[in-house]
Formats: structure tokens, C-alpha cells, sequence
């Protein structure tokens, strides 16, 4: 048996993490590559955002999606008919990704990149979980989320570190806003209630409603990155 | 929910310091950790004893566990009160202009070694 010690640590666990987001944060600006966090819970209609948004920025911005869990239902093809280069990361069972993980994705998309179509708009479509991914600085340009409308209008009471953390909220579906008791106004006070600077989009990813302004808000977000 | 992906993020700081100190066995760690940080002990423990036994360094390493009470201060009335029995409301004037002063740390304090 050795001499026991006590060595003093005081080191927060996040503090690496933090250490290589930021420096991730500095290289893909460096580069001009807007990096989107997007998270939300399970079936909140991520995919079909995904299109959507896709879809209204094709010709605008050269983009870029990181899918993060292994079972995606995204078809990389249907991407590509978009315009759209997709890379599938794996967690390692994880439920969150790091800014190592990112990183390592933001490599890979970079090797699908061709010097004259740089990515504009890199988006990573994190775990479905509403707890774990809002804890962990991926090292984006901005954080964003999907809450849909049969999710309940009290998501922002039970998950706040999530609306904190995220500069926009969109609520989706609200094409099934009349069957359900989710009320909009009273969302929006209890998101704003967490984070007063929150961007709120009602969107409906399914007919296009409200994608316009979300995918505006994209691009004045790229230009103002890249400037 | 990510127990298992702290207590990852635990063992590699804790692999680190002990390769700057010169640590042949690591005994004991100690977490400080915020009693709103989201993290279950009994997982945490769980996850602990499972991630420890595939690390020679520190293959029996005991987990310690000290929590830091949540504090929330009240911007309009400069007061603070506990987190966990009011949450976002001030108990004092009412006010929802209010922030998390501490409760959500996840530290490694210290640790035994030999």
C-alpha cells in the first residue's frame, strides 16, 4: 500500500466540454459554417422540419445535416434530392452529443464539402430527449428546438434548461392545434417566462405554415455569422 | 438521464490529474454536485460501479456524493431563496424576474489516492 492523499480537483465536469465547444465554435466560424443544434423530444416532427426548411432555403444557402441517432428514419437519397448532404453519427449509446462527437461529424461533412460549395448551414439533429442534450455545449452557432403541439403547452414548466439554453423555439404541428388543449399564447408566455430572448416560430413542417419566417431568420442568422 | 455519460467524463479528469501526480491507485472521488442539476444518484452510483471495474487506476474506487443546495436570487427584490420549494416565482414579492445563483454545478471536489 502507497502513502494516501488527497489531491483537491475543483474541476467542474463540463469545463472540458465547454473548453472544446468554444474552440469549435472559433473554427467553424472561421470557416463561415453556421452550426444549428436542433433538439427536441422523440416524434416532435424533426424530420419533416428538416425538409421543410430544406426545402424554402434550396438556392439560398448550401447546407448540411448530422443525423445523430443510429435508427434515423431520414433517407440520406431524399436529402441529397434536396440538396442536402447528410452524415449519420453515432453516440455510442449515448444520450447526447458532445462537442468532441460534433466535431468528429463536422470532419466527416467537411469531406463531402468541394472548395467551391462550402457549407453555409450545417444542421445536427441531436438525440430525442428533451434533458440530457440541453447539458452539453455542442460547440453550435445557435441552439434551437421543436415542441409539437400534441406534446402539451407545459413543456416549458417541466424541461427549463431546455428553454433556456435554446435561442429558438419552433411549435410544430399547429395544423392539429383544434384537437388538442394546447394553447398558444399561454406556451409562448411560459417560454419567454424562461427565456426572454427566445425566437417562437408556430410552424405546421407538414403543409409549409409559418416555415417562411423560420427559414429567414436562418439566413439573416448565416449572413450574420459569415459577416 | 446521462449518469453514464458523466461518470465517462468523471474517470477521464480523473485519469488525467492522476497521471499529473503520480497515482498508482485512486480510492475515493469526491462529486459536488447541484441538488437541480437533473443528475440521479442512485444512477450515477449504479453507472459509477459498472464504468470503474473496466479502469485499473481505479478499479474499486469508492464515489462520494455532496450536494449543493439550489439558491435562485430575485432580480427586482435583490433577495435569494431555495430553488427546489419555489422554483421560478420569488416567495418575497412575486416577481419571475429571478435566476439560478447556484444548484446546478457538477464538480469533481477531490479525490483519495495512493
Amino acid at each position: 500500500m502507497g502513502d494516501v492523499r488527497v489531491i483537491e480537483v475543483k474541476q467542474s465536469v463540463f469545463a472540458e466540454n465547454d473548453r472544446r465547444a468554444d474552440a469549435l465554435r472559433a473554427e467553424l466560424k472561421a470557416h463561415g459554417t453556421f452550426l444549428l443544434n436542433l433538439m427536441s423530444s422523440p416524434g416532435s416532427g424533426k424530420t419533416t422540419t428538416l425538409a421543410a426548411t430544406f426545402k424554402a432555403l434550396r438556392g439560398r444557402l448550401n447546407m448540411a445535416v448530422m443525423e445523430a441517432d443510429i435508427d434515423s428514419d431520414v433517407d440520406a437519397r431524399a436529402m441529397d434530392e434536396l440538396g442536402v448532404r447528410a452524415i449519420q453519427l453515432h453516440t455510442g449509446g449515448m444520450c447526447h452529443l458532445d462537442a468532441d462527437m460534433t466535431a468528429q461529424g463536422l470532419r466527416g461533412l467537411e469531406a463531402l464539402a468541394t472548395p467551391d460549395a462550402p457549407i453555409d448551414l450545417a444542421i445536427l439533429e441531436n438525440v430525442g430527449n428533451l434533458v440530457c442534450p440541453a447539458e452539453f455545449d455542442t460547440g453550435a452557432s445557435a441552439n434551437a428546438m421543436i415542441l409539437s403541439v400534441p406534446e402539451g403547452d407545459d413543456k416549458a414548466l417541466k424541461y427549463p434548461l431546455m428553454f433556456e439554453v435554446c435561442d429558438v423555439v419552433l411549435i410544430n404541428k399547429i395544423d392539429v392545434l383544434p384537437y388538442f388543449d394546447f394553447n398558444l399564447e399561454r406556451c409562448r408566455e411560459r417560454i419567454l417566462m424562461r427565456n426572454p430572448h427566445a425566437k417562437i416560430f408556430p410552424i405546421c413542417a407538414k403543409t409549409g405554415e409559418g416555415i417562411e419566417p423560420w427559414a429567414d431568420w436562418l439566413v439573416a442568422s448565416v449572413r450574420a455569422w459569415q459577416a | 438521464m446521462h449518469e453514464l455519460g458523466v461518470v465517462f467524463y468523471v474517470i477521464r479528469d480523473v485519469k488525467a490529474v492522476a497521471e499529473e501526480n503520480d497515482v498508482t491507485r485512486v480510492d475515493c472521488v469526491t462529486l459536488e454536485i447541484g441538488e437541480v442539476s437533473g443528475v440521479v444518484h442512485e444512477l450515477l452510483r449504479d453507472a459509477w460501479k459498472w464504468a470503474v471495474k473496466k479502469e485499473s487506476l481505479m478499479a474499486d474506487a469508492e464515489l462520494e456524493i455532496e450536494t449543493i443546495p439550489a439558491v435562485t436570487f430575485c432580480e427586482d427584490c435583490k433577495r435569494d431563496y431555495p430553488t427546489v420549494e419555489y422554483g421560478k416565482t420569488c416567495p418575497h414579492c412575486g416577481s419571475n424576474h429571478t435566476f439560478l445563483v447556484q444548484g446546478n454545478e457538477f464538480i469533481i471536489k477531490d479525490m483519495q489516492v495512493e
